[in-house]
C-alpha cells in the first residue's frame, strides 16, 4: 500500500483545497498521470501521481477545503511507502479564493496570526457604524490599487507577473481584466530596467505601481529607487516629481533561504525623499497603499509574503485612505511600550496577550510608517510605560530599532526606568535548515524574553 | 503595428565631411550661433572651474557640438523630451535653457536651474523638456525610455531623445530599456555619442564590439553610424528616426561618432590619447569649421558671423556675471524640495 500525502505547492502553503479528482477506486494510475487538481491560495495546481498501481480508496473527497499539508489523501495498491505526488507547476488562469490562514515554516511555530487581536484600538477616523469586511491582505491591496485606478487613468502597475499571470502571488488578480494591457503591465525580468523606466515615466507625470516579485529582487533596481527616484527633486531643486510607488513583499517568507529573505525596512527608511511604509493589516494595507499611491513623492511600500493570504476587517467606507506617517497604538497597556512593524506587530500583540497573562501589561505601537517616522506615538508611549522594546524581522545592527531607541533616549531618556531592547533577527544571512531559520528569525518568545529583561 | 525589420540599416560615418549643404543660410546660422554659443560658454566654465567658481566634477562638451544642435532640430519644444548623462551642459544650451540659470547652477548659486542643488550633473527643465543631467552612467537609458512609455501611454505622439556615451553603451540596464523600447514600441530616440573615450578607457579597450549602431541587433531596433562632426548629417540622420518613432515604429538607435576635445572631467590630463590626435581632429573635423565653410558656400559674410560672435560673448559674459552675483542658496533652502507636500 501506498498512500499519497496531500503536497506542499509553494513555500508558504500549509494546507489547501482538494478542488477535483481526475481518478477513482479502482482505477490505474501511472507515474506522470495527472490525478487531482489542489487550489492553494495563490494558483489552482495540477498533481501528478509519482507512485503506480491501482487506487484503494479516495480517503478525502472532491471539494474539501483547508486540507493540511502531508494528510493522506488516497491509497494505492502497491510497493509499501508514502509517497508525495509532486506537483505539476503549472497555475491556472483561474483566479483562487484567497482562503489560506496559517502557513508552515513559521518559527513560531504557526502562532494563531489569524485571530483579530482582542484589543484593538480603530482608527479614529472609522466611524463607529461603518461595516467591517473581513479580507484578506492580498485582496485590500488588490483593491487599493484597483480603486486607485479607477479614480486616475495616469495609474498604473507594471512588474513580472502582474496582468496575464494574475500577480506572482495573486495581488493584482482581476486587475488586467478591469484595466487593460495598457496599464496593467507585464515587464521581462529585467529589476534594473522597468525600476529605472517607472522613474521616467513618473518624472514625465505618470503615476506608475512598480511591483517587484519580491523587494530582494529590487536590490537590481535599487539605484533608480533611491538616485533617480527620491533624489530628483532636491537635485532639480523642487522641478520634477517622482510620484510612483514601489511595492511587493519584503522579508522572509518560509525556507526560501538567504537571498530571498531579506528584511529592507532599514535599508530604505534611511533615505530622505522616499516615505517607507510596513503595514500590518488588510485595512492599513489598503488604506495606506491608497496614500502611497496618491502621495506626489516616491513611496517604499514593503508587504509581507506571508501574510497576504490573513484576513483582517477592513471598513467597507468608500474612499478609505490612512494617513502616512502616523503610527497606531494597537494594544495599550502600562507597563512596557512594544514597538514594530510589518508581521512583527502580530507577534507582539500576541507576546502582549501571554504576557498579560502574567500581568505585564503591554503598550504595542505598530508603526506603520517607516519614513516619516512617528517619533510624538512612540516618545508619548514610552513616557507612560517607561520601558522599551522594539521588534522588527531584519537585523539589528543600524535598524529600525536603532533609530527608535535612539529617538527615544533622545526624547524621552528621563522618562526610562530600564535601558531599552531590540529584537531582531539574528546577525547572519537567514539560514534554509527549518531548526536554523527558526533560531534566527525572531518571534513571540524573543519578544516576551526581552520584556521580561526591561521588566527585571 | 510592422515589425521593425530584424537586421539593421547601417550607413558608415563618411571619411569626409559633407560639403553639400543641405540648408538654408538662415538655418545653417542659427546652427552656428548655437553651435558658438555652447563652445564659448564652455570655455568660460572651464575657466571659472580654474579660478575656483566651480566646484566637484565638471564635463565640458567642447567638440560635441554638433550632436545637441543637430538633435534639437527634431524636438518639439514642451512636447518632446531630452534626457542625458552628466555631459549634458551643451544638450541644456541646445534645448533652450537658459545660459544664465545653467551657469548659475554651475556655480552652485540660488539663480541656478536647479537653486544651486544639483550642480553641473544634475540639471532639470520642465518647459523645454530636458529631464536631466544624470549623474549615474547609464541610468538616463532607462528612465529615457521611461519618459518615450509616457508618451506612449498618454498617445500624444512625443518622442523621448535619449542621449548616453560609448561608455554608457556597455551598461546593461542599456540592453534592458532596449528589450522593452522594442517590446512595446516605445518612441524612443537613443543617441549614443561615441567620443571614443569610457573617461580614459578608449572604446577599443572597453568594448567587444565596436559598431555601437548595431548594438540594437539582438532586439530588432535598427541603427545607423552618423558623423557627429557634421550638424547637417546628424540633424537628417535624426529627422528619418523621429519620423519613424512619431508613427509608432519604435525605438532607433543612432550611433554619433563625435569627439571631446577636453579631458573627461577638469581633473583629466588625458594622457590616454596623443596630442596629436586630438589636433588632429581639431583641425580636420571640428565641427563649427564645418559649419563655416558651409556657409561660406552659402555666401554668409564675416561681418555676419562677427554679429553672432559678439552677440554671443555678450550672452556668455552676462551668464559668468549673473553665476557670480546670484547669491549662494539661504541656508534655509538645505530642507526645501526634499519632499512634496502632500
Amino acid at each position: 500500500m501506498t498512500d499519497i500525502l496531500m503536497p506542499a505547492l509553494s513555500p508558504t502553503m500549509e494546507e489547501g483545497t482538494l478542488t477535483k479528482w481526475h481518478i477513482k477506486a479502482g482505477d490505474t494510475v501511472s507515474a506522470g498521470q495527472v490525478i487531482a487538481e489542489i487550489e492553494t491560495d495563490k494558483a489552482t495546481m495540477e498533481v501528478e501521481a509519482v507512485d503506480e498501481g491501482e487506487v484503494l480508496e479516495i480517503l478525502v473527497a472532491e471539494g474539501s477545503e483547508n486540507v493540511k499539508v502531508n494528510t493522506p489523501i488516497a491509497r494505492l495498491a502497491g510497493e509499501d511507502g508514502a509517497a508525495a505526488p509532486a506537483p505539476k507547476a503549472e497555475a491556472q488562469a483561474d483566479a483562487p479564493k484567497a482562503t489560506a490562514e496559517g502557513k508552515t515554516g513559521d518559527p513560531e511555530k504557526a502562532p494563531a496570526q489569524t485571530s483579530t487581536p482582542k484589543v484593538e484600538l480603530r482608527d479614529p477616523e472609522i466611524p463607529a457604524d461603518a461595516k467591517l469586511v473581513k479580507t484578506t491582505i492580498r485582496d485590500a491591496l488588490r483593491d487599493a490599487m484597483a480603486e486607485e485606478m479607477r479614480r486616475d487613468d495616469k495609474v498604473f502597475l507594471i512588474g513580472e507577473e502582474v496582468a496575464q499571470y494574475q500577480g506572482a502571488y495573486k495581488v493584482s488578480r482581476e486587475l488586467l481584466q478591469e484595466f487593460g494591457d495598457q496599464r496593467v503591465v507585464d515587464t521581462p525580468i529585467t529589476e534594473h530596467g522597468f525600476a529605472g523606466l517607472g522613474v521616467g515615466a513618473a518624472m514625465a507625470g505618470l503615476k506608475p505601481i512598480v511591483e517587484f516579485m519580491t523587494f530582494n529582487f529590487a536590490m537590481q533596481a535599487i539605484d533608480h529607487i533611491i538616485n533617480s527616484a527620491a533624489k530628483t527633486l532636491y537635485m532639480s531643486g523642487g522641478q520634477i516629481r517622482a510620484p510612483i510607488v514601489f511595492r511587493g513583499p519584503n522579508g522572509a517568507a518560509s525556507r526560501v533561504g538567504a537571498q530571498h529573505s531579506q528584511d529592507y525596512s532599514a535599508w530604505y527608511a534611511q533615505v530622505p525623499g522616499l516615505k517607507v511604509i510596513a503595514p500590518y493589516d488588510a485595512a492599513d494595507a489598503k488604506g495606506l497603499l491608497k496614500a502611497a499611491i496618491r502621495d506626489p513623492n516616491p513611496v517604499v511600500f514593503l508587504e509581507h509574503e506571508m501574510m497576504y493570504g490573513l484576513e483582517f476587517d477592513v471598513p467597507e467606507i468608500e474612499d478609505y485612505v490612512v494617513p502616512i506617517g502616523k503610527a497606531k497604538v494597537r494594544r495599550e497597556g502600562k507597563d512596557v511600550t512594544i514597538t514594530a512593524h510589518s508581521r512583527m506587530v502580530g507577534f507582539a500583540l500576541q507576546a502582549a496577550e501571554k504576557l498579560a497573562e502574567e500581568g505585564i501589561e503591554c503598550e504595542v505601537v505598530d508603526l506603520r510608517t517607516l519614513r516619516p517616522l512617528d517619533t510624538d506615538t512612540i516618545v508619548e508611549s514610552v513616557k507612560k510605560t517607561s520601558r522599551l522594546v522594539s521588534a522588527e524581522e531584519g537585523w539589528g545592527p543600524m535598524g529600525v530599532g536603532a533609530e527608535v531607541v535612539a529617538r527615544v533616549i533622545e526624547h524621552a531618556f528621563d522618562y526610562l526606568d530600564a535601558p531599552p531592547l531590540r529584537v531582531h533577527q539574528e546577525d547572519v544571512p537567514l539560514p534554509y535548515a527549518a531548526n536554523l531559520e527558526a533560531l534566527s528569525l525572531p518571534g513571540v518568545d524573543k519578544i516576551i524574553a526581552a520584556v521580561k529583561q526591561v521588566m527585571a | 503595428m510592422a515589425k521593425a525589420p530584424a537586421k539593421a540599416a547601417q550607413t558608415t560615418a563618411p571619411d569626409k565631411l559633407s560639403n553639400t549643404p543641405s540648408a538654408s543660410k538662415e538655418d545653417l546660422l542659427r546652427f552656428y550661433r548655437e553651435m558658438v554659443l555652447i563652445r564659448r560658454f564652455e570655455e568660460r566654465a572651464g575657466q571659472l572651474y580654474g579660478m575656483g567658481l566651480i566646484g566637484g566634477f565638471c564635463h565640458l562638451y567642447i567638440g560635441q557640438e554638433a550632436v545637441a544642435v543637430g538633435v534639437q532640430e527634431s524636438v518639439r519644444q514642451g512636447h518632446d523630451k531630452i534626457i542625458t548623462g552628466y555631459r549634458d551642459h551643451g544638450h541644456m544650451l541646445a534645448a533652450g535653457m537658459d545660459p544664465k540659470e545653467v551657469m548659475a547652477e554651475l556655480t552652485g548659486r540660488i539663480g541656478g536651474s536647479s537653486r544651486g542643488k544639483g550642480g553641473s550633473m544634475h540639471m532639470f527643465d520642465v518647459p523645454t523638456g530636458f529631464y536631466g543631467g544624470h549623474g549615474i552612467v547609464g541610468a538616463q537609458v532607462s528612465l529615457g525610455t521611461g519618459l518615450a512609455f509616457a508618451g506612449k501611454y498618454r498617445g500624444d505622439d512625443s518622442v523621448a531623445f535619449v542621449y548616453f556615451g560609448d561608455g554608457a553603451s556597455n551598461q546593461g540596464q542599456v540592453y534592458e530599456s532596449f528589450n522593452m523600447a522594442q517590446l512595446w514600441k516605445l518612441p524612443a530616440i537613443y543617441i549614443i555619442e561615441n567620443n571614443q573615450y569610457a573617461m580614459g578607457t578608449s572604446i577599443e579597450r572597453s568594448s567587444s564590439t565596436t559598431q555601437l549602431s548595431q548594438r540594437g541587433a539582438s532586439f530588432g531596433i535598427p541603427g545607423e553610424q552618423v558623423d557627429g562632426m557634421d550638424v547637417l548629417a546628424v540633424r537628417d540622420a535624426v529627422k528619418k528616426a523621429v519620423e519613424r518613432a512619431r508613427a509608432g515604429e519604435g525605438p532607433y538607435i543612432l550611433e554619433v561618432k563625435t569627439y571631446r576635445y577636453r579631458g573627461h572631467s577638469m581633473s583629466d590630463p588625458a594622457k590616454y590619447r596623443t596630442k596629436e590626435e586630438v589636433d588632429e581632429v581639431k583641425k580636420t573635423r571640428d565641427p563649427i569649421d564645418h559649419i563655416k565653410a558651409l556657409l561660406a558656400a552659402a555666401n554668409a559674410t564675416e561681418e555676419e558671423l562677427k554679429v553672432i560672435d559678439n552677440e554671443i560673448k555678450a550672452i556668455v559674459a552676462e551668464a559668468v556675471q549673473f553665476a557670480q552675483e546670484s547669491p549662494e542658496p539661504d541656508p534655509s533652502e538645505l530642507y526645501t524640495d526634499v519632499y512634496v507636500e502632500a
